[in-house]
């Protein structure tokens, strides 16, 4: 029998139903795996308990013929959606401690599925973060390390506990939440694969608000066609949510093992962004490469004003953070520091309640919102973000997918890019675009650098399409073959 | 002499202005975004959801009844209706306030101008603009006074739709102001969009007051918050127009700032808060889209619009001819309007007004009741009307029928036969007991005769003793007349 | 444009976010930063453009029925609160 935590979503399924083994068994061994790994900390919270209770009731329930579509599989939530009876912080000291009495919709319509609750992943806190080094649990490990020397790398970030515990093993797949690319750039980072579906297919209702008009739920799993089964539980129309679709929902794995014969693939020149990593620019070669060689055909698109997607997203972003973060008062729940007077309490909560880049982020929003500036930046940047979507919408009256670098370098070191406030926010260059328009879009793991670190292509589709971003992610994922895994040096 | 509506000061008479931002409460079962309860006195804390109370991850969704009872009173004071319309953040933190934001209407409102006629005690009428209505959330409640140290809060309101309603500054009087108040409330009724009780919250006024030299530019104003009754609003703004001019003739300035009405005193006062420069940040709310209305959404709103108080005061006078006094009376409220009506149906409606205006009124104010626990109903106040209108009963016996229905919520016909106070209308009856008057006073016929006419009322008196006042007089009249002249 | 020390305390105020004076410097720096940095919309021609507010833009915004669903979960609002009493939030004392 193979190892069960080295099994994917899909593996796991075919073995429980066929009584392979149970899902206490692959429980424990998760259980097993995650308190072996430990140092990598991409857990702030660990529930092996309610994952045992959970594995034995989804047992009973396959006895009984009953399951659901995630019955049995341990997974990871990350710690940004509440989850009822479990502590949840956002990775952040303001909500060390707080135990919702609700449960999030994505992460419930998981537990009826049958999941089997891990516990919760790390983060950037409160998911502002491209390398998981601001969370107050601390710094999150990547699994992988070069092959040139022993240093800790970063997972990427916000979502770095989900993409390093599903690296490393520690569960069969992780949920992850994507504001500017928080899902696709951290699965670029640790080798897995990473899909934010269209704004609106998943509720945002019970995750903890970063960006509203941006921030979306997604899978984080080590196959394209696990991403497809996950997302399928997590989606949905939610009355809870005025922002929730109500368009239909495909059955995502009928999109896997088609062909891709005489789709237009758009590659966008734009993407070619300045300090690119050369390797990466390369790999992006071989993956046009591999659709061409599939049959699909790679046409040359322009997407003119992406430079200025990242821009318009470092106002946007931290403009509606401000907002959303205002509730963090020390009043009703969370911290609450002394303070001589009310003004004081605030002022001492808040500060002492939110990180370094929290708070930067707060100040930049609440500077571009006030008086005398929101038209200046604020109305600007929503200005740039229709040219942006109304140029992805343009490119696809040609094409049916986009393909581009998921990242523009591979993992770095801890400590590595702190310094450097912009060049920390360029590692979402890549990805920004796309949610800026709420289109869809993965991250496929398709190849090493030469340090032996993995990087990741990404895939971006009209909105609503993730059926042919389905379909063409899985046709990449063939044709890497990627098969390497965190730990193993080349 | 001081000319009307102006303030006598030491250096000449002086002009207020007036605009008042009302926020009323939308009658609805559940809250604008959420689906707590509206009711009012509940336990602290009770009518709260996750949503009222901000919890992480919690999201707005509309209540659809908000935005209809707010487009139904958009058109009750045919104002514009904004098809499109945006709700915003209004970004400040307070105890009270859980999201540290306030979910309103900035720049797009659901409702743009409109216009209230007031009227006016001497009969006058005048119209006062409406600058738009908007849509936002009520705030929670702090305590204050429940421990030396601490604040207590109760989110019971917080979330509750307001309609912010706000007027031009037309107004130029405390008079003014309070006639609009009570006119707006009237129309907030019939309407049916806000109970509009001030005494449990359910319209609170902000009022902006400045005065200047007729002709002058508007002087810098200060705005007076949260004022809970129609009387203390009238009595703010005097007071408030009075202080600001006798700053100004000592040779001070208006400092523009948020004052309370302190309702002991009858004085405003600044608020101790330090005036620090507000920011509110507004921008849409990510969280909703816009709110976008159909036509046929409007005009189906439109259609079920109830009469409202200035048709109804037409048709009663026009069509009813009551007059402009009564009618203004009978409007004022839904309820006594309503009243009125099912009890003039089929009735003499001048007859029926001074019942209600008088009578009734006398009655209830006596007693200190509502029209609706009024202890005659509407139909018994017709009826009783109707028996003075056939002859069954004198009017003034009518007022003894109707003091025993007040007393016993009984018909009038069954107080009548009961109490046997039926009229005699027998004209044979009658002439025989005319005649016996007339026997008795031979002296007073002469006089009659000789052209003193009020004699009449001697013989009437007469047959009125003789009857115990049970004849009807309209008839002794007749006949006494056609007899004294044979 | 660059922000100053005095801006950084205003919108940390405005914020209710405490910042040692001595940090403000280093604030104003990074924000000042981060504002050169998005300055480049401007070289964007925005013209006419119609801003964008949400990803779910041109969807109607869905309305609830009026019906109460919710509240009466007393226990739940408080259960986090650092402090509470008789079924109210305790707050430090507001001074009006
Ligand atoms: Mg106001
Ligand atoms: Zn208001």
């Amino acid at each position: 029998m193979a190892n069960l935590t080295d099994l994917t979503i899909a593996e796991a399924q075919a073995g429980l139903a066929q009584g392979e083994f149970s899902s206490k068994e692959i429980t424990e061994a998760h259980i097993t795996a995650i308190e072996a790994a430990r140092d990598l900390n991409a857990f702030v919270t660990e529930t092996p308990e309610r994952a045992l209770a959970d594995a034995e009731a989804s047992d009973k329930r396959r006895a009984g013929g009953d399951v659901g579509a995630l019955d049995g599989l341990p997974i990871a939530i990350k710690d940004l959606f509440c989850t009822k009876g479990i502590q949840s912080t956002a990775s952040s000291h303001m909500l060390e401690g707080f135990i919702p009495s609700y449960e999030s919709t994505v992460s419930s319509k998981m537990v009826d599925a049958g999941m089997v609750m891990l516990g919760k992943t790390n983060l950037d806190e409160f998911a502002m973060g491209s390398s998981n080094e601001t969370s107050y649990f601390g710094p999150v490990l990547n699994p992988w390390k070069r092959s040139s020397d022993d240093q800790s790398l970063v997972p990427g970030g916000s979502s770095g506990g989900s993409a390093s515990a599903v690296a490393a093993r520690l569960c069969l797949a992780a949920t992850g939440t994507d504001t500017g690319g928080s899902i696709r750039q951290p699965a670029s980072f640790c080798g897995i694969v990473g899909m934010k579906p269209t704004y609106g297919r998943c509720s945002r209702w019970g995750i903890v608000a970063f960006a509203s008009s941006l921030d979306q739920a997604g899978p984080m799993t080590r196959t394209v066609r696990d991403a497809a089964i996950m997302l399928q539980s997590m989606v949905g129309f939610d009355p809870k949510d005025t922002t929730s679709s109500e368009m239909p929902v495909p059955d995502f794995q009928a999109m896997l093992g088609q062909d891709i014969k005489g789709l237009k693939i758009g590659i966008p020149s734009e993407y070619r962004v300045e300090g690119t990593d050369p390797e990466i620019l390369a790999l992006w070669d071989q993956g046009v490469k591999w659709l061409e060689d599939a049959g699909a055909e790679a046409v040359e698109v322009s997407l003119p004003r992406t430079k200025y997607a990242l821009p318009a997203y470092y106002i946007i972003a931290p403009a509606e953070a401000s907002s959303n973060l205002a509730r963090y008062d020390g009043m009703r729940y969370g911290l609450r520091a002394d303070g001589e007077n009310l003004a004081e309490v605030y002022e001492n909560t808040r500060a002492e309640g939110f990180g370094n880049e929290v708070r930067r982020r707060i100040l930049m929003g609440t500077y571009v919102l006030s008086a005398g500036y929101y038209d200046a930046y604020y109305i600007k940047a929503q200005k740039v973000r229709k040219l942006i979507a109304d140029e992805f919408s343009a490119a696809f009256e040609t094409v049916d997918a986009i393909l581009t670098p998921a990242v523009p370098s591979a993992a770095f070191a801890h400590g590595e890019k702190s310094d450097d406030l912009l060049g920390m926010y360029l590692n979402d260059v890549m990805t920004v675009p796309a949610s800026l328009a709420g289109l869809p879009g993965i991250s496929v793991p398709a190849g090493l650098s030469s340090d032996g670190l993995p990087l990741g292509l990404q895939l971006i589709t009209k909105a609503f399409d993730e059926e042919t971003l389905f379909r063409v992610a899985d046709v990449l994922e063939q044709s890497a073959g990627f098969t390497a895994r965190p730990g193993e040096k080349a | 002499m001081t000319e009307k509506n102006m303030i006598a000061g030491r250096t000449g008479d002086w002009e207020v202005v007036i605009g008042l931002e009302v926020h009323a409460q939308v009658i609805s079962q559940a809250k604008l975004f959420s689906g707590a309860g509206t009711s009012f006195g509940a336990e602290p804390n009770e009518h709260v959801s996750l949503v009222d109370a901000a919890m992480p991850g919690m999201l707005p969704v509309i209540n659809k009844v908000a935005i209809e009872q707010a487009v139904r009173t958009g058109l009750g004071i045919k104002a514009q209706i904004n098809r499109f319309s945006v709700f915003d953040r209004k970004n400040y933190f307070y105890p009270d306030l859980p999201q540290g934001y306030q979910i309103t209407q900035f720049g797009d409102p659901i409702v743009g101008a409109g216009e209230i006629i007031i009227d006016m005690k001497d009969g006058e009428s005048r119209t006062v603009g409406i600058t738009r209505i908007h849509l936002e959330q009520d705030a929670g409640k702090s305590i204050h006074d429940m421990d030396p140290s601490s604040t207590y809060v109760d989110l019971n309101r917080s979330g509750i739709t307001l309609m912010e309603i706000v007027s031009d500054p037309d107004l130029r009087s405390a008079d003014e102001a309070a006639a609009y108040l009570t006119k707006l409330r009237a129309i907030l009724r019939y309407l049916g969009t806000c109970d509009g009780n001030m005494e449990q919250g359910s319209m609170r006024c902000d009022a902006n007051v400045s005065v200047r030299k007729l002709g002058d530019e508007l002087g810098t104003r200060c705005e007076i918050k949260n004022v809970n009754s129609i009387r203390f609003a009238a009595q703010a703004i005097e007071y408030e127009a009075r202080r600001q001019i006798e700053v100004i003739e000592g040779g001070g300035t208006i400092a523009q700032q948020t004052r309370l009405f302190d309702a002991n005193k009858g004085v405003t006062r600044s608020m101790r808060s330090k005036e620090e420069a507000h920011d509110y940040r507004y921008f849409p709310d990510p969280d909703l889209l816009p709110v976008n209305l159909s036509e046929e959404f409007v005009e189906e709103i439109r259609r079920t619009l109830p009469e409202l108080p200035d048709d109804k005061k037409r048709r009663l006078v026009d069509k009813l001819g009551l007059s402009g006094y009564d009618a203004d009376v009978l409007v004022a409220e839904r309820a006594t309007a309503e009243y009125f009506e099912a009890a003039a149906e089929g009735q003499d409606a001048k007859t029926v007004a001074n019942w209600v205006t008088s009578d009734l009124f006398g009655y209830l104010n006596k007693e200190d009741l509502d029209i609706a626990d009024s202890p005659v109903a509407a139909k018994q106040l017709g009826a009783l009307v109707g028996l003075i209108s056939d002859g069954t009963i004198s009017g003034r016996i009518a007022r003894d029928v109707f003091t025993e229905m007040c007393a016993t919520s009984k018909d009038p016909a069954v107080v009548v036969e009961e109490k046997g106070l039926k009229q005699i209308s027998d004209s044979g009856e009658l002439e025989g007991i005319v005649d016996e008057a007339i026997a008795k006073g031979p002296a007073q016929v002469e006089q009659y005769k000789s052209g003193n006419e009020k004699i009449i009322g001697w013989f009437v008196g007469q047959v009125m003793q003789a009857t115990k006042g049970e004849a009807n007089p309209q008839m002794v009249n007749e006949i006494l007349r056609k007899k004294l002249s044979e | 444009m660059s922000v100053d020390k005095s801006t950084v305390a205003r919108i940390a105020q405005l914020a209710r976010i405490k910042v040692p004076e001595e940090d403000l410097g280093a604030l104003a720096d990074e924000l000042s930063k981060i504002i050169g940095w998005v300055e480049q919309l401007d070289e964007v021609d925005t013209e006419g453009v119609a801003p964008m507010a949400s990803s779910a833009e041109g969807t109607v915004l869905r309305q609830r029925d009026d019906v109460v669903t919710d509240g009466d979960c007393r226990e739940a609002v408080l259960s986090n609160a650092p402090k509470t009493t008789k079924g109210y939030f305790v707050v430090p004392k507001v001074i009006e």
